[in-house]
């Protein structure tokens, strides 16, 4: 069996990161994952300068899945490079940096810093919800979208992964504005704008108002976008949203994806991708799959 | 590599030591290493509810792997409500210990206050017996007469109590009660809501007092990784390159004099 994913010219051990956001630069899991057992690992978004993000609360629960108003709070690429590249470089694993900006300029900058950086694959997240200024207004615009994915992949050396929002009413068009602007590859789903509200306060909970919500609550949504991007780009897909085990994750490929992001549900098992990885093996050998490629969108 | 994980612990016992209180005793490796003001990642058996409820330590027994929790139940079908209803024999994942505790060698031939109010009292217990210093003076507050905890304070140091209903001790809060009793320390250890401890860091900051002060937050992770469970700090902070710690990683102790609340 051969657990191999070939995702832009990219070699991945395995199907199997992390989304950005829930396990940091790797190095709050290290004892908790053997990192050398994933895929890659996908960074915290990064930007060109530190970033304080939102005031607290930041984050809530909600059935079956949270809510984080985090706001893209990160040190900056230059600590970022110094630290957490060579962090992630003493494992056998595949580093993909996530970069997040509040303009055209922004992104540019990270992605040109990075270009010479020991890196794998870039993330850039257009798809935030919870910062006002750049992020959602680059991610809910098909125009905008095309317009940043080529402004970064003048700079990129690695290949370019567009990380989409559900806050659309078309991901299919999002997606395909992106794969005309020159993306590598798509990911999705981000998370779905939310609200929470204390009743006995008579307030919001997140100092932010709204957050996004993730976790196994938003899975059925995820599984049903995919798919729609699958029958309309040919660059491959990374699923995520609310995979809580190997059978979520297996959904995610089966309806298109070829490869998965683990997520929120890394908060209620650190070491959850490590089983997802077994899991995956185990089914492939149950049914007779000699590759992950033959299981990528056959439903 | 890997060497830590969510483990399955047992519940030893349960119960009520007032409204909306809870003791419990648990079976866990997280006792051993386990330290005063460090917190304990709790689940429940709910798949619903994803995250772990942070929950101080109360009492540590390295020797036998037991460590008691005191909570509060938040409301109806909370998770700590849940975690109200085990019994002995039941069985929850939980991951710990987490965080950084209060720094015990500070103690050290000093006079301490070491102050807990509301559902910050418990993790003072654990602190009250392991703490070698000159003076242990032990001022919690409540909210009435139900002074959960007193007699094993007792066990441990002089103990000034406080309640807002005026019915044991000193009328009022913790700062009331050091007030009326005419206390006096050169070192602070203190847990409680974010009122007491800003009154606390004013108090300490004005009379030149080192003083160590455990927050709380919303946490997601509980490890340090999702940024949910931040405060503000007076200097840029060494892993987040801005003025936030992680309250859950770098703290939840801090030293007052570190942090903006």
């Amino acid at each position: 069996m051969d657990m191999r994913v070939n995702i832009a010219g990219v070699e991945w051990k395995n199907p199997v990161t992390v989304a950005s956001g829930t396990f940091g630069s790797g190095a709050e899991f290290e004892a908790f994952v053997d990192l050398n057992r994933l895929g890659a690992v996908t960074t915290k978004g990064v930007a060109n300068i530190p970033w304080e993000g939102n005031p607290t609360p930041r984050v809530a629960e909600v059935a079956s899945g949270m809510m984080n108003a985090v706001g893209l709070q990160n040190p900056g690429i230059d600590l970022f490079c110094k630290r957490d590249i060579p962090f992630l470089r003493k494992y056998d694993t595949k580093i993909i940096v996530n970069v997040c900006g509040r303009s055209e300029e922004d992104y540019c900058e990270v992605v040109e810093r990075l270009a010479d950086e020991d890196v794998d694959m870039l993330e850039i997240n257009i798809s935030c919800p919870n910062v006002k200024e750049g992020g959602i207004a680059f991610g809910q615009n098909p125009v905008a979208a095309e317009q940043i994915t080529k402004a970064v992949k003048r700079y990129a050396k690695q290949p370019v992964i567009m990380k989409l929002s559900p806050n659309v009413t078309d991901i299919a068009e999002m997606a395909r504005a992106v794969e005309a602007g020159g993306a590598d590859a798509v990911s999705l789903i981000n998370t779905l704008t939310g609200m929470k509200i204390d009743i006995h306060r008579r307030q919001f909970v997140l100092a932010n108002r709204t957050g996004g919500v993730s976790g196994p609550a938003i899975h059925p949504i995820a599984v049903r976008m995919v798919y729609q991007v699958a029958h309309a780009v040919k660059v491959p897909i990374i699923g995520m949203g609310g995979i809580a085990n190997a059978t979520d994750a297996i959904e995610m490929l089966l309806a298109g994806a070829s490869a998965v992001s683990v997520g929120t549900v890394n908060f209620h098992n650190p070491a959850v991708t490590m089983e997802i990885v077994d899991g995956i093996q185990a089914y492939m050998k149950r049914y007779g799959f000699e590759h992950i490629s033959d299981m990528v969108g056959i439903v | 590599m890997a060497e830590r994980k969510r483990e399955t612990a047992v519940v030893l016992s349960q119960e009520q030591l007032a409204e909306g209180i809870f003791s419990m005793w648990i079976q866990t490796e997280a006792a051993k290493s386990a330290a005063p003001g460090q917190f304990i990642s709790m689940y429940t058996n709910d798949s619903s509810k994803l995250l772990p409820r942070p929950i101080s330590i109360c009492e540590i027994d390295r020797k036998n792997s037991r460590l008691r929790v005191v909570y509060r139940v938040t409301g109806e079908n909370t998770g700590t409500e849940q975690f109200s209803r085990m019994k002995a024999g039941d069985t929850l994942p939980v991951i710990g210990p987490l965080g950084n505790g209060f720094p015990l060698e500070a103690g050290k031939g000093k006079r301490v206050f070491l102050m807990g109010g509301g559902i910050g009292v418990p993790p003072i217990l654990e602190l009250a017996k392991e703490l070698e210093c000159e003076e242990k003076q032990i001022v919690v507050g409540y909210r009435d007469a139900d002074t959960f905890l007193r007699e094993e304070f007792e066990q441990n140091g002089k103990v000034y109590i406080s309640t807002e209903d005026g019915s044991v001790g000193t009328q009022g809060n913790v700062m009331d009660a050091i007030r009326e009793e005419q206390l006096s320390a050169d070192l602070i250890y203190a847990c409680g809501p974010m009122p007491m401890l800003r009154a606390i860091k004013y108090y300490a900051e004005e009379h030149e007092i080192e003083c160590y002060i455990s927050l709380e937050e919303r946490m997601a992770c509980g490890i340090g990784a999702c940024l949910g469970c931040v405060c503000k700090t007076k200097e840029k902070d060494h892993h987040s390159n801005v003025n936030n710690a992680r309250i859950c990683k770098d703290g939840p102790v801090f030293l007052a004099s570190e942090v903006e609340i």
